[in-house]
């Protein structure tokens, strides 16, 4: 066991809280909250100049060969100021064309990505599905001599879906509505004939898109691995998701529970600071433990989110984003309570974060989902007969 | 980042777990095997089984007699320990001032107590607590006079001596200076429990065991020789003891234990046609539980690599009492919902309940004390507001 960093880490850590710090402090995301894109293409390009969208790709597409927790301490510390750019997104649409595509997809779209020229959306979630990815009405019809598909079906709040370059789209092949096969991955460009995109606001400042395919025809060299097949490669993605949103929600506790400490050592009231009162010091303390959990599982979904053993994988990811969900928005909603009045104006950054924490408790499956998920996996009753 | 233990720790896991399989005598394995609660003298007998393992002092060094065992192997150790079931030995000896007399004692000292620490051949108990003096520990009354012929004349009164019934020695907490700020007139001391002047009361605990003691001096005569440390030295003695083996406090493996033991009493729960471990609202309120438990277990991983690798314990650390103990309590909790009414029994004749349910109502209530002792998780809190927080 070890969860030191190593050197080429601790460089790559400092880099980023660097390149954050100057390149995108808060007031950048806070401004941008009213640009339609809500993240700006020169800094997305510098980022990949810098090596690090590119960090857990292959290096045959440009990319470091890294792994997932190398991305996820980089999400980590764009967190730290809530730097808007779509690097969450497109890790989670860049894994199943991973998984799935062959050296030549790979190459079409992950290099764009990596070199920071392009990024990438996956549009997996609809109207009835809620968290599960099997739950797809979306159609794609094959053309009778295969050659192409024609997709019809609408898919909501797709991250980065209204600026991608690239969309990564799940659409049925085969089965009924919420049957495990028959799921299929297509890469569209964001012009094809057919797919709308309509650029939505989302509470936490950025932008998404909702997409409607009205008889879009996609050429079968984008259909992703075998027709049909795709379940899996989806559900890794919405793990990767998740223990990115664990890293990114675990900074954010971090920040907020300092900002509360100092706000607590200096706001005064009744003539003395209020961190004197022990109610207020038990809450920041309240705040303090749930955000050491956020950090040491956002560890443990890093390590796993990658992780073969897909009980393992699962296990973990699901416990560590209930932690999220349940301590990490704990930690947010008391900064807000113990900011008192300032704490709800949008001028006070505490609310900033408050959102976001609010926007990952939500993304790539809720406590609930998780809760459900942990104790369906094989792991819960294993070891039961003495 | 490396999740996994390496060859070597778990080349030893599965040495401990080999010895775990036939070590317990079977009368404690049959007790393990339902998780009933061991009596003293059965907590020795296995206490003395470990020591001949060389394994009842984990943390001791290789001088003292202790294995010599890395720091992650010693919580392999302990948490192979605990999902055993197998009895938990006395702490006040070889946890508490075991490690204070080889920190700050003399070479007399050491040589007179430790192996019979060590063998479980002496029984030790603690003198903190007073009735006036509970989280505000060092306003503690209890009178040490110098007698002037080599001696300490004690007065006063101790309470929640656990298990102070069977011990041979207490370790105590005394005001040597009466006139000193608070903390600085304190001195620590060891005291043979067949001195004359000593009562024992014991008295019952709302699990149903008489596991405290109020404890009783009068004119009792300490030679000065048992003065541990330099004398009005005690405090910082005393808070010494809040640094050992936190690695080991969390107790992941006793909670890991009991949640299992929940999941075990819900599979055999008959509930609507099926078992409560089906009912989905009952699964929910375990796997949170549980993942609460892989928390801890991971903040304890963290801080386990940290000592392992030679860092100061960090932030996490200071985590692992205060959850710790509540995860445990509510494990307790869950185990008698999970019950129904098989949790109104109370200490009855064997078949009322399910063997496996038999003990749970005596631990869930002994249970409560486990955010009290050691520092309550207020008087926790206040420590990480102060010292972590930078708040006060």
């Amino acid at each position: 066991m070890n969860f030191d960093l190593t050197e080429e880490q601790r460089l790559l850590v400092d880099t980023v809280a660097s390149f954050a710090r100057k390149q995108s402090p808060l007031t950048r995301m806070r401004a941008l909250r009213a640009d339609p894109r809500g993240w700006s293409p020169e800094l997305w390009k510098q980022m990949g100049d810098l090596g690090l969208l590119g960090i857990s790709m292959p290096e045959a597409v440009g990319g470091a060969g890294g792994t997932f927790a190398d991305a996820a301490l980089i999400l980590e510390q764009l967190a730290a100021t809530l730097v808007p750019e779509p690097f969450l997104a497109c890790l989670v649409a860049a894994a199943p064309i991973l998984r799935l595509g062959t050296e030549e997809q790979q190459a079409r779209w992950l290099a764009p990505f990596a070199a920071g020229d392009a990024s990438l959306a996956l549009a997996w979630a609809e109207a009835q599905g809620r968290f599960d990815v099997a739950d797809v009405e979306t159609r794609a019809v094959p053309s009778a001599d295969g050659a192409s598909f024609t997709l019809t079906g609408e898919k909501r709040f797709v991250l980065n879906g209204h600026a991608a370059d690239f969309l990564v789209v799940s659409a049925r092949t085969s089965g009924a509505a919420r049957d495990a096969s028959g799921i299929s991955l297509f890469v569209l460009d964001k012009d094809t004939p057919g797919l709308t995109v309509r650029g939505v606001k989302t509470m936490d400042g950025h932008h998404a898109g909702m997409i409607s395919l009205q008889g879009a025809v996609v050429a079968a060299d984008r259909l992703l691995g075998p027709a049909g097949g795709a379940r899996e490669a989806l559900e890794e993605a919405m793990d990767l998701g998740a223990a990115g949103a664990c890293a990114e929600g675990a900074e954010i506790a971090r920040v907020v529970l300092h900002m509360t400490a100092d706000y607590l050592r200096t706001r005064e009231q009744f003539g003395v600071k209020i961190g004197s009162f022990q109610a207020l010091q038990h809450r920041a303390v309240d705040m303090f433990v749930e955000a050491e959990l956020c950090k040491s599982m956002a560890i443990l979904a890093a390590i796993r989110a990658s992780d073969p053993d897909v009980t393992e994988r699962q296990s973990a990811v699901s416990a560590a984003k209930v932690q999220l969900s349940a301590g990490g928005r704990q930690v947010t909603q008391q900064a807000t309570q113990l900011h008192g009045g300032i704490g709800v104006t949008d001028e006070h950054d505490v609310g900033l974060y408050f959102k976001r924490m609010q926007v990952l408790s939500a993304l790539f499956g809720d406590e609930e989902h998780h809760v459900a998920r942990y104790a369906r996996l094989p792991s819960f009753t294993a070891g039961l007969e003495a | 980042m490396d999740l996994s233990f390496g060859p070597e720790h778990r080349r030893f896991r599965e040495e401990v777990r080999e010895f775990l399989r036939t070590a317990l005598p079977p009368h404690l394995q049959e007790k393990a095997a339902v998780d009933g609660s061991f009596t003293h003298h059965e907590i020795m007998e296995w206490h003395q089984i470990l020591a001949r393992k060389g394994w009842a002092a984990p943390h001791w060094p290789v001088e003292h007699g202790g294995p010599g065992l890395d720091v992650t192997s010693r919580f392999i150790l302990t948490e192979e320990l605990e999902l055993s079931g197998a009895p938990t030995v006395s702490p006040f000896g070889l946890f508490m001032v075991g490690p204070l007399i080889i920190q700050f004692g003399t070479p007399e000292q050491k040589a007179r107590f430790l192996p019979k620490i060590l063998a479980g051949e002496e029984v030790w108990c603690q003198g903190y607590s007073e009735p006036n003096a509970g989280s505000d520990l060092a306003s503690l009354k209890m009178r040490a006079e110098d007698s002037g012929d080599g001696h300490f004349v004690v007065n006063g009164q101790k309470t929640w001596t656990t298990y102070a019934q069977y011990a041979d020695w207490i370790f105590m907490l005394v005001r040597t200076d009466p006139t000193a700020k608070k903390q600085s007139g304190i001195s620590f001391l060891l005291c043979d429990m067949k001195t004359p002047g000593i009562t024992v009361k014991p008295f019952l605990t709302t699990g149903g065991t008489p596991a405290f003691s109020e404890t009783f001096f009068e004119g009792v005569r300490v030679p000065r020789e048992n003065l541990v440390g330099p004398l009005n030295g005690g405090w910082t003695i005393a808070k010494a003891l809040l640094g050992h083996e936190r690695t080991l406090i969390a107790a992941v493996g006793l909670s890991a234990r009991a949640i299992r033991r929940v999941k075990r009493i819900a599979a055999g729960t008959r509930a609507g046609g099926a078992t409560l471990l089906d009912d989905p609202g009952f699964r929910g309120r375990i796997a949170r539980l549980d993942i609460k438990l892989r928390g801890l277990q991971m903040a304890n991983y963290r801080a386990i690599a940290a000592a392992q690798l030679g860092h100061a314990p960090g932030p996490e650390s200071s985590i692992l009492k205060l959850r710790g103990s509540e995860i445990l309590q509510q494990s307790m909790e869950l185990a008698m919902d999970v019950m129904g009414h098989d949790a109104l029994s109370w200490f009855n004749e064997p078949g009322v309940v399910p063997a496996a349910e038999e003990s749970v109502p005596s631990v869930f209530n002994y249970t409560r004390a486990t955010t009290i002792y050691g520092g309550s998780s207020e008087i926790q809190k206040n420590i990480i507001a102060k010292l972590i927080l930078g708040l006060g």
